[in-house]
Order: C-alpha cells, then sequence, then structure tokens
C-alpha cells in the first residue's frame, strides 16, 4: 500500500488505535519495553536487558513491534505524557491495549490526544530509526497514515 | 492481521451511557471502554457481575488525578468492586516510611476509590475474603495475581485487566468482548506435563514457586494446561493456597491470566475438555524445577535480615500452618524482621483465631492494606530476606535492591529462629 506522494515521500496506511498527529523523528526499538520497571519518569529505558538501553524516548515517534509487561503501565504512560516527558505517538505492529488506554485517559483529563497507530509488516519496516515522520490517526475513521518526510 | 473498520455495536442503553444520559463519570468511562473496544476489534461489549480494582497504589498524579475526576464527576462504581492494596497500611500508620507526597497522594488515592463506592478490601487477594464470582461468570479483574486466579482456580471470566480500564468497567458494568471473555480463548494451546518427574517434590512449598516460574517461562500470555500434578480444592485450602503462590508468580514471570491443571482446577475435568487443536506439548523434569527454584534465589550466603511471607496477601489457611510451626517453639532472633502481609479481613480472623497473637508473640509484625514488596517497610539496613512467594522473590531484588532465599514456611521459621537461612536440601539433591 505504499505510494509515492511527492519527491522523497512515501505514505503507510494503517489502523488508528488512538487519535491523534504529530511530527517527529523516528526512536525504533528492536523489541517492546514495559512502560512499568522498564521506563523512567523521565522517558529513559532503564530496562538494563533492552537493547535501546539508555535511549529516551521523550517526544520522539516511539516505534516498537508489541507492547510488554505489567498492566500498570497505563499509569505510567498516562503521567509520562501529563509531563510532556513520553512520546509524540506510537506505532506498533501489534497494538498493546494497555498503551491504548493510557492514551485514553490522557485525552480525558488532560485534553492531550497522543496518536497510535497499527502497521502492517511491510508498512512497518519501512520506518528507520532516527528518519522523520508525520502521524496522522483519525477519531472517527479507523484509518492512520504514517507520511515519511 | 487485517486492519479493518470497527464493528463494534451497542445497545440503545449503551448509547445513551456514552451520550451522557447516565451522568458525565459514565459517559467518561463509557469513552474509555469504546476506546478500548474499537482498538481491539470488539464486536460488543458484555455486563460484568464485579470487578476487583488494581489502582489502589500510587504510581503519579496521572492516576490521582483520573480517579479524583471521576469522583468530582458523582462517579459511582455499579457492581461489587473491590480494592487492591494500596500504598499506605491504614491500620499501622507507623509501618511505611515513604516521603511525605507518597503517603498524602497514596491517601487521597485509596479515599476516592472508596468515595466511588469500592469496598475497602485492600488486599491482592479479595477472593480470600469473601469476593469469589462464581463460575462462568464475566468479571473485570484488574491485579495481575488476581486475574490468574479468578480465571483458574474460579472459573469466572476475565480479560487481564488494569488501572484505568478496571474503574471504567466498574462504573459503566461493561468491558468490550474479547479475550479471556471468549470461551474459545480459554482452551489450552500448551501443554506442560509433569507425569515423569517424582511427585514426592510437590509435597515442597517451593516447588509450587518454581512451577510458577516454569509456566511464565513457557508460556509467556499463553494459556497453558498442566498434567501430572496432585491436588484437591477441596482439601481445606492447601492446594488453593499453592495455585495462589503458583498463579501469581507465573503472571509476574510471563503473562499468564488463565491456566489449568488436569483433575484440579473446575474447568478442566480432564485434558480433552481444554486442550485446543494441535497445542504444543512439552514434557517436564525435576531437573527443569530445580534450576527454576533456582532462579528465585539471588544469594547463597546463609547471612539473613529478615523473612516476608504473604505475597500474595496470607489467607487464614496459611496463618494456621504458620500456627503449627510455631507451636511453642522459640522466638525469632532478635535481629531477624519477620513479616507477614495480609488483609484486613483475614488478620481479624487470624486474631480470633489465636494465630495472630502466636505470631506476634514470636517477634512477628503484620503489614494490611499494602504489601512489603511494592511499599518502603523493610528497615533501610536489610540486605538478605527468606521468602516462600515466588512472586516476592522475583519483583523484591529490583523494586527494593536487596537479595532473596527462596524456602518453605517450615524453613522460613527455622531460619528466623537460627538467625540465618537454614535450607533442607535433601529433597532437591
Amino acid at each position: 500500500m505504499m505510494k509515492a506522494d511527492g519527491p522523497n515521500m512515501a505514505i503507510l496506511h494503517g489502523k488508528s488505535s488512538h487519535p491523534g498527529s504529530a511530527t517527529g523523528e523516528v526512536l525504533l526499538l528492536t523489541e517492546p519495553v514495559s512502560f512499568w520497571g522498564g521506563v523512567d519518569h523521565l522517558g529513559n529505558i532503564i530496562d538494563v536487558h533492552h537493547a535501546q538501553h539508555k535511549a529516551r524516548m521523550t517526544d520522539k515517534i516511539l516505534v516498537m513491534p508489541s507492547g510488554r509487561g505489567s498492566s500498570s503501565a497505563t499509569a505510567v504512560l498516562a503521567e509520562l505524557i501529563r509531563t510532556g516527558d513520553g512520546p509524540k505517538a506510537i506505532i506498533m505492529r501489534q497494538c498493546d491495549t494497555i498503551l491504548v488506554i493510557g492514551a485514553l485517559v490522557s485525552a480525558e483529563i488532560y485534553g492531550i490526544s497522543m496518536p497510535i497507530v497499527e502497521l502492517d509488516q511491510a508498512e512497518y519496516d519501512q520506518l528507520r530509526d532516527g528518519s522523520q515522520v508525520e502521524v496522522v490517526a483519525d477519531c472517527d475513521s479507523p484509518a492512520a497514515t504514517v507520511t515519511l518526510l | 492481521m487485517s486492519k479493518t473498520a470497527s464493528s463494534l455495536t451497542l445497545t440503545e442503553e449503551e448509547q445513551a451511557m456514552l451520550a451522557g444520559d447516565h451522568g458525565p463519570a459514565v459517559a467518561m468511562c463509557m469513552r474509555i471502554i469504546v476506546g478500548v473496544a474499537k482498538a481491539n476489534g470488539a464486536e460488543k461489549l458484555i455486563e460484568i457481575k464485579s470487578a476487583h480494582a488494581d489502582g489502589t497504589l500510587y504510581h503519579g498524579e496521572a492516576g490521582l488525578d483520573f480517579t479524583e475526576k471521576l469522583v468530582e464527576l458523582g462517579g459511582k462504581v455499579k457492581v461489587k468492586t473491590t480494592t487492591n492494596v494500596g500504598s499506605l497500611d491504614l491500620l499501622h500508620p507507623g509501618l511505611v516510611h515513604g516521603d511525605a507526597t507518597l503517603m498524602n497522594h497514596g491517601r487521597r488515592l485509596m479515599d476516592a476509590h472508596i468515595a466511588l463506592g469500592c469496598e475497602p478490601t485492600w488486599s491482592c487477594a479479595p477472593y480470600q475474603a469473601g469476593h469469589r464470582p462464581e463460575f462462568g461468570t464475566d468479571v473485570a479483574w484488574a491485579e495481575s495475581n488476581a486475574i490468574a486466579f479468578v480465571n483458574s482456580v474460579l472459573g469466572a471470566r476475565s480479560d487481564r485487566y488494569g488501572d484505568f480500564l478496571d474503574l471504567s468497567a466498574a462504573v459503566t458494568g461493561r468491558v468490550p468482548f474479547g479475550g479471556l471473555h471468549h470461551v474459545e480463548a480459554r482452551k489450552a494451546v500448551l501443554v506442560l506435563d509433569f507425569s515423569d518427574v517424582n511427585p514426592e517434590i510437590f509435597s515442597e512449598d517451593a516447588a509450587w514457586a518454581a512451577l510458577g516460574v516454569l509456566l511464565g517461562n513457557r508460556a509467556g500470555t499463553r494459556v497453558a494446561a498442566m498434567v501430572g500434578l496432585p491436588g484437591d480444592l477441596n482439601d481445606g485450602g492447601v492446594t488453593e493456597d499453592r495455585l495462589k503462590g503458583m498463579g501469581a508468580t507465573a503472571a509476574s514471570a510471563g503473562g499468564v491470566g488463565l491456566f489449568h491443571i488436569v483433575g484440579v482446577t473446575p474447568e478442566a475435568p480432564t485434558l480433552a475438555a481444554i486442550v485446543a487443536p494441535n497445542a504444543e506439548t512439552i514434557i517436564m523434569t525435576a531437573a527443569d524445577i530445580r534450576a527454576a527454584r533456582d532462579e528465585l534465589s539471588t544469594t547463597s550466603s546463609d547471612k539473613l535480615d529478615a523473612v516476608c511471607l504473604g505475597t500474595p496477601h496470607f489467607s487464614v489457611d496459611e496463618f494456621r500452618a504458620l500456627s503449627e510451626q510455631l507451636g511453642d517453639g522459640p522466638k525469632f532472633a532478635d535481629h531477624i524482621d519477620f513479616y507477614i502481609s495480609t488483609g484486613r479481613d483475614v488478620m481479624r480472623q487470624a486474631d480470633d483465631l489465636g494465630y495472630l497473637a502466636l505470631f506476634i508473640s514470636a517477634g512477628g509484625r503484620v503489614v494490611t492494606d499494602t504489601c512489603t514488596y511494592v511499599t518502603p517497610v523493610l528497615n533501610k539496613d536489610v540486605k538478605n530476606v527468606m521468602t516462600n512467594s515466588g512472586k516476592w522473590a522475583w519483583y523484591a531484588p529490583g523494586n527494593l535492591g536487596i537479595d532473596t532465599v527462596l524456602g518453605s514456611l517450615r524453613e522460613c521459621v527455622e531460619s528466623a529462629r537460627a538467625g540465618k537461612v537454614v535450607r533442607d536440601e535433601s529433597r532437591w539433591s
């Protein structure tokens, strides 16, 4: 479903798991991270077993295969969104409900809508660590786009 | 997996709830339930009979803001809702020594749950404090050990819920129809076969903690069936407490929300009754159990500073077993801090039965409403701690920065008396 949309631009089509829009730099995780116990209150990955240990997700477009770990991750993500230390958007191959809940609650109580997008494998594989992307996830339709800038 | 349009259908009443006809708190919770249902591709919502709320432990302001906002909007739980542990011991105020913000916000978070109409259970074992949903009923339970127990040991149906969604479900009385609410999703796709293991080892408490590690490691989030294990749920609590401890450890080491033990748990009278087509089978050995048991000890030193029992919360039956060990024997060594975490309901029963007085006179202390692995209770000088809990041993080294030794209840008592680790290795060698 990848199509050219102008010079050096491609648009990936996925599913909106939580609405919102954001532009930023991709932080590509090669494995999932657990927000509870794996990420500190400043958005740093503190799980010493994680391949991207010490990477900081603040203001990044966080890309990872799926979610991992404790259901208290909802509260940790909501808290990161509240303080502004969280990612600008999350893109996953397999959506994690726990993270969707954190985003839903942040939208309800702080009015901050962080998009969460699910991409099929072929589309997901187009994303490169450090590249710039624009994420747009719709509210009423289940469609979402990720534009490679 | 296809990324198709949402196919969620709501009843008229659910649409009215979403539109605000039942008040703003119900509408807010309904938006969250519907948001999750759409993200998961659920086709409808279902009614629940009860909930267990786990957002009671303070993780930051977001959890407090959410819960207090529900109170401010006039929210009330619609179904019986028990509460998991909080950040404070309300009955023994001096025991937890956290900073002022933690204590203040932790208390407000607990108060907000009460204002919503939750029951002040403050226990991760609500199922041993009178909250036992009937077989086959749909519920929304949060906290990983409680989820594993309510699904596996009681045969009620809960998906793996967590903070925010638990209260949203309780306030609306609804959850998305998905996950473990589906009968087909409750079938075992993995079979762990223990038939070749000498059954003597299963008389050791520590073996059940080890089984939890094996189950969590092998199953991850998959539903597994275990065959070749002894037990009877009508044996006066012994098997129930072992399954409580095993499930809690499995839910820590993996994402286990449901397991079956053939011939023991209610959905599994036979393997054929619960096995999925093409399930994978793994033959387990005594060496696997030993290796898993060793994962739960981080030191081989015999130095001991404290003993912590009751993760998940100690039951009346466990207090009885402890009392039998204590008898009229010697007190614990002076330098050993011996804690038991339990619910206030169980503590009262243990008090009435004389078990509490016996434990306290031996030198022990009881912690209620919270737990020693999530809140600062232990003295800062404590380095080496013994426990019979696989879950405590799994989390405490990371949470508290201490070393753990796993032992049976009897070994914990003997070690506390001796002032150093005493373990009987004969069954394990």
